[in-house]
């Protein structure tokens, strides 16, 4: 009885264990990836619907996750950030958060500095530019 | 089973004693009663809690979706990870038990002072919940 408690304890340790791994290889895998219900094409909650708006904005690349079609990756993701919620975004390999952060960092600028930390310059950035020369030239005259 | 028994019926108990000592309206919404006290742990100098769930496909006076507005003097410092953890941390049980979504506006009283105080509301339902 005690060995088979033990074993099916190990087990799960085991599990768990090779889930974590699983999942921290999976954010390494792109400099950006976000963990979402759906898929870009077509989020299924606002929450994701709205980091997806968001990284359109920007013109950033990412590996998107569909949690709603693997349940073990659902509750394997709450458990690698210990964070309840889903979207998660991870920028090179770390968690940067969810909707409420993503859209914060959007509208204070963070995200176009964390984009560039890892080499991504936000379309944003040079649509900014671009219109900023406008602007010079347009003063020149 | 008998510890999951047992377990629920202190939560229930629990629960009850919870409901009695609060007005028969706040009894009618127990799951944002206990996220107004357990916030109180961060002595908030502004709190809102928004009952979001009615944007969502579930029946009507359910208790699934919040957004809660949080001004704390605890926030200075903190980075925005670090304070949503903080509210994630304290509403554990809540976020375990029947809430789906919760979406955090978490600042300093200085942050919330130069804020217009103006919360927008959460973006729509796209028809996930459920699975």
């Amino acid at each position: 009885m005690f060995g088979m408690t033990a074993a099916r304890f190990a087990l799960t340790i085991r599990t768990f264990a090779s889930k974590a791994d699983k999942i921290g290889n999976l954010v390494k895998q792109n400099k950006v990836v976000v963990f979402m219900k759906g898929v870009p094409e077509a989020p299924k909650c606002g929450f994701s619907n709205a980091v997806v708006q968001i990284m359109r904005m920007h013109g950033v690349e990412y590996d998107a996750h569909d949690v709603l079609q693997d349940d073990d990756l659902r509750q394997g993701i709450k458990d690698f950030t210990n964070w309840p919620t889903i979207p998660q975004v991870f920028i090179n390999g770390e968690f940067v958060g969810g909707c409420d952060i993503m859209l914060q960092m959007h509208q204070n600028g963070e995200l176009i500095k964390e984009l560039k930390k890892v080499g991504i310059v936000s379309s944003l950035l040079e649509k900014e530019k671009v219109s900023s020369t406008a602007a010079s030239e347009e003063s020149k005259k | 089973m008998y510890k999951f028994v047992t377990s629920r019926i202190q939560s229930y108990s629990r629960l009850y004693a919870f409901q009695r000592s609060m007005s028969s309206s706040s009894a009618e919404k127990p799951i944002e009663g206990a996220i107004r006290t357990k916030l109180q742990e961060l002595n908030p100098s502004h709190l809102d809690i928004l009952n979001e769930s009615y944007m969502h496909n579930v029946p009507k006076g359910a208790e699934t979706h919040f957004k809660v507005i949080v001004v704390s003097e605890k926030f200075n410092g903190q980075p925005l990870i670090k304070r949503h953890r903080m509210v994630n941390e304290l509403l554990q049980t809540e976020l375990q038990n029947g809430v789906h979504a919760l979406s955090i506006v978490a600042k300093t009283p200085d942050q919330w002072k130069d804020s217009s105080n103006v919360v927008e509301p959460s973006p729509a339902c796209r028809g996930g919940f459920g699975k």
